[in-house]
């Protein structure tokens, strides 16, 4: 049975529950709705989530856990000689679930069971046959392979089964359960709405749940890494040269050096752009003016990365290569420490200056005044008063855009390169942590080698990166904001 | 006596002539609003900088050029046994179609008089695309009453020709070129000046999926489009109802304990995690540990939605914080239990709100691209995910991840298919952001 049908029963079991609730409270009532503790739609409210919810949840669990298990099983009947020189058990077990699945096609072609049980890889062409029903298979299908198809096949089927079973028992007995219990003096609102704050608060651990998952993947991955390549020489070594045949040297330092590097550019386009916007809007201009220029300027921050990424690597990367690279003498690359750093210059602009402004709008007028009153002009009053009290804002902000640039992603894998090296020359193609993460979990996701693994250390130390800087964002916020008034 | 006294007395100035000092000062308070002048005009020059370049990259990938061609479809060829049944005319491949048009091309090009006497047959045939015999193939079983007749074919050119008619191609770089030679291009500017040739709408890329590295002409956005719907319905589909019920709890209902405030620091740090972070999480737990095929629009749909839901949790929590207390005093004062005042009075009037997030965070969604990387989004699909639910499991691409995919190809043609893409893809979050401000709008109410 198909997911899609089940869950169509169970809820079509839940909408039959409410209609019996009501009506069984109803005629409890001896059909007056003034006898009941609740609202008679309340028992059927009741009825309708003692059915559907432990249904659909155990439904929910059994279709992650079920694949996890069924590989277990079928892996045990793979031995080492099945796997072939230079594949892997992982693409071998890919191979037995595309089998599996041009199984059930055969089936489906009016292949009867018993013909599937007989069988046999050595006697039968396996490949031609799947190949007939557009199952294509890339080696010859070895006994072992076949047999363990067929068990994955059966296996699932088995468990599918059994799921089905188990969600309409449970279905059918919530119902009976909750429709049996129905009496007026029943307190159906009271039951019905605990339920309800229950799925609430459920709902609101999937936050939790979800800096759970970042975290243990993180962690468990790069621990995995560890043990197969030291720490010690991912932390201090100099250089970074992944060989996928072995023997790399993966030190994280030339690509902690490009993402500050780039970094450090962003910031210095952004950080006084920014905040020069923010003053000159919130200080100075018309109230036209700035309802026209603050949302333009906003759209910066609302256009996707990938839109920056194009823009630096066909428009500003070969502009700055012809025009101050080449004739400079600095070198000849178009993707650049320079290239990624000016477009992620622009794109945080915003990031700094929406925020700036915000602040700088919190900082009250009374204090502006008095600083007009002794005799000041209005850069004066924004150099000596405002900007001071405004200044844990505004180093919450720059904080805040540094972590963005740290993480940040397309443009520096569009526009910064792929060559890892400590170098001073801004002109030059360097790289970064999450470069890196992309161009080593791309293509080849096989989790045994340090050198794929080696993604996951690196994500750990961009997410311990970004989360510094945010926490130490709202420390700095937090402790040094002037309250007023 | 004091020393006062004795100071010289001061210069009578008028007031309305300026001092030295105040001149120096007046002219720091020009300067430093000359400074914030210029950094609000340079942030809006980049972006338009950035829109006039992606457009001015991108606009010609709308159109395309085609060689208007009447070409007589030979029933010996095409259908041998004269049935008409399309099964017996598949055994046809791209080949026969191909040959047709080469001779219907010749054809043309004799009749109008050019010259072609420079190239070979096969360098005349190179002119098209080698698609357009597919589409004619396609044209002819779809609709076998054809066979026989002459029609007007519109063969799509290749993408060399194209670039020369959009400029991308000259005769300097064709010299280079071992795909295309200054002699075919003279005959592509005849052809043009006759009137065989021209540029017309691209309808194909919308509609067609990727193509290879040699036939960029025939690139299209079709899949990519359907799967980034297919990611959105996901989107939607999980990330509001989650979002909002979270929302609820921790306004509404949530008690002031340890626990909660936990769960709201956890939101705030999760809107600032990096994308990529994000991309790794997909990999390892749903693809690694679930199993879920890698390249589906369910795995990306599920990693957008851990990544938008902190957006609508915040909009959402916002609109619920908009609604004023009195309406849930008056809803508890006649007797509403706390859950009838929020699901009858609170969310019906922070609906407006709540929406206005939720399409933001899916804009937002949208064009997201790092994390898609990770998950096997960046492989050639070549053909549609079949309908839904199927269709969430089945290799797709997404705009954005197309537009990276087209840009790391070699060939220049590339640059241009990717920037339409993205004008494609500015004009949803466009969309989508106008329909949001026009929501909010409508139905904001001022308490």
């Amino acid at each position: 049975m198909s997911i899609g049908l089940l869950s169509l029963i169970v809820l079509g079991l839940a909408a039959l529950g409410f209609v019996l609730g009501r009506q069984r409270a109803l005629a409890s009532a001896g059909g007056d709705a003034r006898k009941l503790h609740s609202l008679p739609n309340y028992y059927g409210w009741m009825v309708a989530l003692f059915t559907a919810t432990p249904a659909l949840l155990v439904m929910g669990v059994w279709l992650l856990a079920q694949p996890v298990l069924v590989d277990r099983s079928v892996q045990a009947m793979i031995g080492p000689g099945d796997v072939p020189q230079g594949s892997s058990l992982g693409l071998v077990m890919a191979d037995v679930r595309r089998i599996a699945a041009g199984l059930d096609v055969l089936v489906a072609g009016g292949m009867g069971e018993d013909a599937l049980e007989n069988m046999r890889a050595d006697l039968s062409d396996i490949r031609g046959r799947l190949g007939n029903v557009g199952v294509a298979v890339g080696d010859t299908v070895s006994p072992n392979v076949l047999e363990a198809a067929k068990t994955y096949r059966s296996a699932t089927a088995t468990g599918n089964l059994a799921m089905s079973a188990v969600v309409l028992a449970l279905a059918v007995a919530g119902l009976l359960f909750a429709a049996f219990r129905i009496t007026p003096e029943l307190r159906a609102r009271n039951i019905a709405e605990r339920f309800v704050i229950v799925l609430l608060m459920a709902s609101s651990t999937v936050a939790i749940l979800t800096t759970l998952g970042i975290v243990m993947s993180l962690v468990f991955e790069s621990w995995h890494f560890f043990q197969l390549y030291p720490a010690k020489d991912f932390f201090f070594s100099l250089t970074w040269n992944p060989q996928f045949r072995g023997g790399s040297s993966l030190g994280v330092w030339p690509l902690i050096w490009g993402t500050m590097y780039v970094s450090l550019v962003a910031l210095i386009v952004a950080v006084p752009l920014g905040i020069l916007s923010a003053i000159y809007l919130s200080e100075y201009a018309s109230p036209r003016i700035r309802s026209l220029a603050k949302p333009a300027l906003e759209i910066l921050a609302g256009i996707p990365s990938i839109v920056y990424g194009l823009f630096a690597l066909v428009t500003v990367g070969p502009l700055l290569r012809d025009y101050f690279a080449g004739p400079l003498g600095l070198g000849e690359s178009s993707s650049s420490v320079m290239t990624a750093g000016l477009v992620m210059g622009i794109m945080l602009i915003p990031y700094v200056s929406s925020l700036s402004d915000d602040i700088i709008n919190a900082v009250p007028q009374a204090m502006r005044d008095g600083s007009y009153g002794l005799g000041a002009t209005p850069s004066e009053t924004v150099k000596q008063v405002v900007l001071p009290a405004a200044l844990p804002g505004i180093v919450g902000a720059i904080l805040l855009a540094a972590s963005r640039a740290i993480g940040e992603t397309m443009i520096v894998v569009m526009g910064a390169g792929a060559a890892a090296k400590l170098s001073l020359n801004p002109f030059e193609a360097m790289t970064t942590v999450t470069v890196k993460i992309v161009s080593q979990l791309t293509g080849d996701t096989e989790f045994a080698s340090p050198e794929t693994l080696v993604a996951f250390a690196l994500g750990l130390t961009l997410f311990v990166f970004t989360l510094g800087l945010n926490i130490l964002a709202l420390y700095i916020v937090r402790k040094y904001r002037e309250q007023y008034e | 006596m004091t020393d006062l006294s004795h100071t010289a007395p001061r210069a009578r100035v008028s007031l309305f002539d300026a001092d030295p000092r105040t001149r120096a000062r007046n002219a720091a308070e020009r300067r430093f609003r000359l400074y914030g002048m210029a950094a609000v005009s340079l942030g809006l020059i980049a972006l338009v900088f950035l829109l006039v370049s992606i457009l001015g990259n991108g606009l010609s990938s709308f159109r395309q050029t085609v060689i208007e061609l009447p070409v007589t479809l030979d029933a010996a060829v095409l259908d041998k046994s004269g049935n008409r049944n399309p099964d017996e005319m598949k055994k046809v491949t791209t080949v026969g179609y191909g040959k047709l048009l080469d001779a219907a091309l010749e054809a043309t090009l004799a009749e109008k008089g050019i010259d072609t006497s420079a190239l070979t047959a096969k360098q005349i045939a190179g002119l098209m695309s080698d698609e357009a015999p597919r589409y004619l193939r396609d044209k002819v079983l779809a609709d076998p009453s054809l066979v026989g007749q002459t029609i007007t074919v519109e063969a799509m050119a290749s993408g060399r020709v194209d670039g020369f008619l959009k400029g991308r191609v000259t005769m300097e770089s064709a010299r280079l070129d071992s795909n295309i030679s200054p002699e075919q291009l003279e005959v592509v500017q005849a052809m043009r000046d006759a009137g065989v040739l021209e540029l017309s709408f691209n309808s194909r890329f919308f509609t067609n999926a990727d193509a290879s590295e040699l036939r960029p002409e025939a690139a299209g956005l079709g899949v990519a489009m359907l799967g980034s719907l297919y990611m959105m319905v996901v989107v939607l589909v999980l990330s509001l109802p989650i979002g909002v019920a979270t929302s609820i709890y921790l306004e509404e209902l949530a008690p002031k304990n340890r626990w909660t405030d936990i769960i709201e620091v956890n939101i705030s740090n999760l809107a600032a995690v990096p994308a990529i972070v994000y991309g790794i999480l997909a990999l390892a737990l749903f693809i690694n540990f679930l199993g879920l095929p890698q390249s589906a629009p369910i795995v990306g749909g599920l990693v957008l939605t851990l990544m938008t839901l902190p957006t609508i949790i915040i909009a959402t929590r916002a609109a619920l914080k908009a609604v004023p207390p009195s309406i849930r005093d008056a809803a508890l004062g006649v007797g509403a239990s706390k859950m009838q005042t929020i699901f009858h009075h609170v969310l019906p009037l922070a609906m407006p709100g709540i929406l206005t997030g939720t399409i933001l965070g899916l804009a937002r969604a949208l064009g997201e691209s790092a994390p898609l990387l990770l998950i096997g989004m960046v492989a050639f699909v070549k053909d549609y995910p079949s309908a839904p639910p199927q269709g969430f499991f089945d290799p797709a691409s997404a705009l954005p991840v197309q537009v990276y995919q087209w840009t790391q190809r070699a060939d220049p043609a590339f640059v241009e298919r990717a920037s339409g893409a993205i004008i494609v893809l500015l004009a949803f979050l466009i969309t989508m952001n106008a329909v949001a401000i026009i929501l909010r709008r409508r139905f904001e109410r001022r308490w």
